[in-house]
């Protein structure tokens, strides 16, 4: 009993003294008043709900989340009209906006493409994939080569960046087909390192880490992309796109083999699933989705150098699809749009925001595993 | 030449050795891959600076330098093992039962949180450890290998043999052993398993702490961001031996250690870690657990 009172009272002490070498010794001092101020207040705010007769107030934002990922999966009116809405404001909303919020939430249309094609991977196939940036690479570096030496207009290059990528999709998935788990995990890991190496050392094709300039810019007929909102109705375009195909594959007959390799591959191939064949897909048109939102970066920014696409791009991106709930696509579009804003949000944090947002993401695991948006067990029946 | 990069080499690769132990041992036990043991090893470094620093100003190093070092190791080993335990408390205890990318990107939090707090406590500057040990060598053969080679050698070594001693003759090392094959049927037997977890992840920050205090000591200078880069090539390291398996981390960080600095010196210096992963994809795919990792059975 004792030891159950003391030790939540312990724990400011306890992790003031640890911070003490680093910090200095006054302010390891406000650390631990910081967090002892944090942890009454957090106590005395659950015992009042508590004894309000409801539950935790966690307890009652999961319940709404969970009441919205129902609403979103249930009836088909409320949730055309609640489509609908979000897109009709994402149209008509951009239009009021200044050049930095639409480069803001234009980045945040690149990370999203991003996260639906990883949760292909991930979420629906159940491969985890830690290098799936050098796809977003590969796509971006083939339309900057295609563009710089052959003039290749944008409009080609999407397909192509598209191509180039899930061909690489395909040697990744072939190559890694035996290994399960973790080991697929490395591997990636490892692919993602030499892609990033390749294109920095590479100079006489990719310029090292100087990169390519001067990429050519999307244009129909005369009209040439160059203002943000250009980009950000180019890139809606590109999201919703994504979002239907990913949605359109999730309830077909390969969603249903990828599910059940992911819950189990065994069982999967003694029912007749070729998993060769549905993980290599997987992986295809995972990459598929990296490599357009690749191509439409150098687009954007006419500008693409191996600094863009490193493992912890990768990193963040899983962090997205997991953030948001695996496997669920509104899930995956907000656990995007969260980590890309989130920063922004903090900006008044300053120095600070990389540490609260390090610190959100374990909190976030803590009190939601299943993700923002994810079901109890993630997956529909 | 040779005999110099092989040098090198090995006094890298005990350096890698020992990071690798902390990630072998960690998922050997929990099938997890700890993230953030990279920064643990970040902070190994930046504390091994700062308790020298304090114990040369508190007169210790005007009786005896050596014994100062030794202080510096002893309490920077002491405070990661402080750390790595409230790693497991705060970002992986309470998610022992969720699915397995949960505790993955609580990690991943983790380690963002760590290599920011470390930037704005100490600054992102690079720190600079000072010299302390002597800076001659010996001759091997018509090699010179400085003492501070040697010592890395040496402190490596002996650290190995002293977890293995632990590992294999301790009650609680056999505990370990236990836990690592069967978690549900060692807690039947009476086993703490979250006390021999904690035990885990104390052991294997400690050993961080070993590592990053010498690798301080090797290159001179420290930074914020030296632990994502030096986790990611244990954690190959460890995959390289055959995760969960203790002497496939020594022998895959040794390993490694020697292919970087023969890569880096026979092949090309840009393309050293392009070797490295190579490497390694090639070893998994012909042997998809590691070197000497044992073949599992598939259960259905």
């Amino acid at each position: 009993m004792m030891d159950r009172l003391s030790r939540p009272w312990l724990a400011p002490i306890w992790l003031g003294l640890l911070a003490w070498p680093l910090v200095g010794w006054p302010r390891a001092g406000y650390v631990a008043a910081w967090l002892a101020g944090a942890l009454g207040a957090w106590w005395l705010l659950s015992r009042a709900v508590r004894s309000g007769g409801a539950q935790s107030t966690l307890g009652r934002v999961s319940q709404a989340l969970h009441r919205v990922r129902l609403r979103l999966a249930g009836r088909q009116t409320p949730r055309r009209l609640i489509y609908g809405g979000g897109l009709a404001l994402l149209l008509i909303g951009p239009l009021f906006l200044n050049n930095y919020n639409l480069d803001v939430l234009t980045l945040a249309g690149i990370y999203i493409v991003l996260a639906l094609g990883l949760n292909i991977v991930v979420g629906l196939a159940g491969l985890l994939d830690l290098g799936y940036i050098a796809f977003y690479a590969i796509g971006a570096y083939c339309y900057a080569l295609l563009s710089t030496h052959w003039g290749v207009p944008f409009w080609a290059g999407l397909p192509l960046g598209g191509l180039a990528a899930a061909a690489f999709g395909v040697l990744l998935g072939t190559v890694t087909l035996r290994l399960r788990g973790d080991y697929l995990a490395i591997v990636t890991l490892g692919f993602i390192h030499i892609v990033h190496l390749v294109l920095n050392n590479w100079d006489s094709v990719t310029n090292g880490p100087n990169g390519i300039l001067n990429i050519g810019r999307p244009a129909i007929g005369d009209f040439v992309f160059s203002r943000p909102i250009h980009f950000y109705y180019l890139i809606l375009a590109i999201v919703v796109a994504a979002a239907f195909a990913v949605r359109r594959l999730d309830r077909s007959r390969i969603g249903r083999a990828w599910m059940a390799i992911r819950e189990d591959e065994i069982a999967a191939e003694a029912m007749g699933v070729d998993t060769t064949r549905f993980k290599t897909l997987a992986f295809a048109l995972g990459a598929a989705w990296a490599g357009v939102a690749g191509v439409f970066f150098a687009g954007k920014f006419a500008f693409v150098s191996p600094e863009s696409f490193t493992f912890f791009e990768s990193v963040i991106v899983l962090a997205m699809v997991v953030l948001g709930g695996l496997g669920s696509i509104p899930g995956v579009i907000l656990g995007a749009s969260v980590i890309v804003l989130l920063p922004e949000l903090l900006r008044e944090f300053q120095d600070y925001r990389m540490l609260v947002f390090g610190a959100a993401l374990i909190g976030v695991m803590i009190f939601r595993p299943q993700g923002l948006l994810g079901g109890a067990s993630h997956g529909h029946s | 030449m040779l005999l110099q990069q092989l040098v090198n080499g090995l006094t890298l690769g005990g350096v890698y050795a020992l990071i690798a132990l902390g990630y072998t041992m960690v998922y050997g036990i929990l099938g997890l891959l700890n993230f953030a043991h990279g920064e643990i090893y970040m902070i190994g470094a930046y504390l091994g600076i700062i308790f020298l620093g304090l114990l040369i100003q508190w007169g210790v190093a005007t009786h005896s330098l050596i014994l100062a070092l030794a202080g510096a190791f002893l309490l920077a080993a002491l405070y990661c093992g402080a750390y790595g335990f409230t790693l497991e408390r705060i970002a992986y205890r309470p998610l022992r039962h969720s699915h397995r990318l949960a505790p993955l990107i609580s990690a991943i939090g983790m380690s963002i949180f760590l290599q920011n707090y470390v930037m704005l406590a100490q600054g992102s500057a690079d720190k600079v450890f000072p010299h302390v040990l002597p800076s001659g060598g010996v001759m091997l053969g018509q090699t010179p290998v400085s003492y501070l080679q040697l010592f890395i050698l040496v402190t490596s070594v002996a650290l190995m043999a002293g977890l293995h001693f632990f590992v294999k003759r301790t009650k609680l090392g056999k505990a370990m052993r236990a836990t690592a094959q069967d978690h549900r049927m060692a807690g039947l037997l009476g086993i703490n398993t979250n006390q021999v977890i904690s035990a885990t992840f104390i052991i294997g920050s400690v050993l961080a702490a070993a590592a990053g205090v010498m690798i301080a000591m090797y290159y001179g200078l420290v930074n914020f961001f030296i632990g994502y880069m030096a986790g990611i090539k244990a954690f190959t390291a460890a995959v390289l031996g055959g995760i969960g398996h203790i002497g496939g981390a020594m022998l895959g960080g040794f390993l490694l250690g020697l292919m970087e600095s023969l890569g880096a010196g026979y092949l090309s210096s840009e393309y050293k870690d392009v070797f490295a992963f190579l490497i390694l994809i090639v070893v998994l795919i012909v042997r998809p657990t590691g070197l000497l990792g044992e073949r599992q059975r598939e259960r259905v």
